[in-house]
């Protein structure tokens, strides 16, 4: 055990990079990841952290020089936000493709307009194609402990790509909670120094991000997209080494809860998913079979585990294999203007290629920073136990929704 | 003596892991030809250049390279753009029109 410490998810996620000691960190200040920038710069001004805090004047430059500084094979670290991630967008696929491990703590915030400074998913969720992992964390320990994890997966030599960390803006990013910081020394035994072959090296000059024509620029997108479905392996590898040194342990690319003989299973990505575990627990008690499977990626996408997921609940409830799940909801804090939530989309898609056949339902709602109440989770679970016709449902509206 | 990289004979990789993994590999390894829209071709007259560099210094794709106190150009990858022909106080470089 380290030291434990009541801090904000912000807090716990710059402990986490203080312990990965990143060469390099340059990133621009935005709501609600600010306290993020601001305590790694007293690190570095109180010499806890010996890295070189670059002052940028955006975050296009924020993400440029972590992109610089990973070339030559410094451990980079950039964190933003909603606009601000939109306004590294051009930077991420370059990051990506280039196969430098940098990684970003995102604080998951709206985008504008209407202008909103609160949380929803909708900024990242916009760069699911960018060629980044993307992982979702539920609480402040989860923030700190996959800051480290996070440099594991992406610096692997087989994934070499960045990862973003996202944060519910505010709910994880500015709540308080008991966090363990682990003593230094263990987390240099978790994670290994970055080992690149690229170096600024004069006998040696490369090119650090070349041009490649139609007849060979294929070929450099099937080997990221390779790496990146080697990555639900090096997770569980990274869990179980984690779980070696700290006794924690996260899990892999999603978390059940109470879905091995489910029949309503609401599908969360992040914080909502405590609120959705202890709204289960209540349908329990009223002997609804209800559960929650948490996607902790979305790239990339658990599709095997989604499916086992629910093939589980089927197996282990009913003798007769597909009896036993008989809705999945996808809850979410985005949407795709003219279609549905991109989540819900993706998952359908790994329902269908799985060959899991069950009604699935998308709910929405939480956006601009929109309480998700619990009464809104119970919603969910009656309109797929009510079997209802809709399946895309808006939940958590103010008024009535009469506009045709 | 001229560093500057020039075109090589490449191999097609064969196989998908005979590729890089990542956008990184040595410097000024040049494998794709990059002149293909040129009309026009700059042509110097050694007679006339006195060796100022002015071509060399102005030419906005680095293909004029020093060669025996005079310069050369690299037709692989000029554009046919004609600064260095414009930049010129001696009117050593003409602009040609391309054969094809």
């Amino acid at each position: 055990m380290g030291k434990v410490k009541f801090i904000s998810g912000d807090d716990a996620f710059a402990e986490g990079i203080r312990l990965a000691r990143p060469q390099v960190v340059s990133a621009y200040p935005i709501t609600p990841q600010t306290i993020v920038v601001e305590r790694l710069s007293d690190m570095v001004e109180d010499q806890s952290l010996k890295s070189e805090f670059i002052h940028v004047e955006s975050e296009h430059s924020a993400l440029s020089c972590a992109i610089g500084a990973s070339s030559v094979g410094a451990r980079a670290f950039t964190a933003t936000s909603s606009q601000g991630l939109l306004y590294m967008a051009e930077g991420l696929p370059y990051a990506a493709g280039g196969r430098f491990p940098i990684v970003m703590m995102n604080a998951n915030r709206a985008t504008a307009l209407p202008w909103n400074i609160y949380g929803d998913q909708r900024d990242s969720v916009s760069q699911l194609d960018c060629g980044w992992i993307q992982v979702y964390v539920e609480d402040a320990q989860e923030s700190l402990d996959m800051a480290l994890m996070s440099y594991y997966i992406a610096e692997h030599p087989s994934v070499r790509v960045p990862v973003m960390v996202n944060l519910d803006g505010f709910v994880l990013t500015h709540t308080y909670e008991a966090v363990d910081i682990p003593e230094a020394k263990l987390a240099d035994e978790f994670l290994p120094p970055y080992v690149s072959d690229n170096k600024m090296d004069l006998e040696n000059p490369k090119n650090m991000a070349f041009s490649v024509g139609p007849a060979d620029n294929q070929e450099f997108h099937l080997l990221h997209h390779k790496a990146m479905l080697r990555v639900a392996d090096v997770v569980n590898e990274a869990d179980t080494r984690f779980q070696s040194i700290f006794g924690r342990s996260h899990g892999g690319m999603v978390e059940g809860y109470r879905t091995e003989d489910a029949e309503y299973v609401l599908i969360t990505v992040g914080s909502i998913t405590g609120l959705a575990r202890e709204v289960v627990d209540e349908l329990r008690s009223q002997g609804v079979r209800a559960g929650v499977l948490k996607l902790r990626f979305l790239r990339p996408f658990p599709s095997q585990q989604i499916a086992e997921a629910l093939v589980n609940s089927i197996e282990q409830g009913s003798a007769e294999v597909g009896s036993v799940v008989q809705a999945v909801g996808t809850l979410e804090k985005d949407i795709s203007f003219g279609y549905e939530g991109t989540i819900y989309t993706n998952v359908n898609s790994a329902l269908i290629k799985e060959d899991v056949h069950v009604p699935s339902y998308n709910f929405i709602g939480g956006l601009g920073g929109r309480d998700i109440s619990k009464e809104d989770i119970r919603k969910c679970f009656s309109h797929m136990i009510g079997k209802e016709k809709d399946k895309i449902v808006w939940i958590g509206l103010g008024v009535e929704d009469d506009v045709r | 003596m001229s560093i500057k990289p020039t075109l090589r004979e490449y191999k097609k990789p064969e196989k998908l892991s005979d590729y890089p993994e990542a956008t990184c590999f040595e410097a000024g390894h040049l494998v794709t030809k990059n002149a293909g829209w040129r009309n026009v071709r700059p042509v110097i007259n050694d007679e006339k250049c006195v060796g100022c560099y002015q071509c060399y210094m102005y030419c906005p794709d680095g293909v004029i390279f020093k060669k025996n106190d005079k310069v050369d150009i690299d037709y692989d990858f000029c554009k046919g753009c004609g600064i260095c022909a414009k930049t010129c106080k001696l009117k050593a470089i003409t602009m040609t029109e391309e054969e094809r």
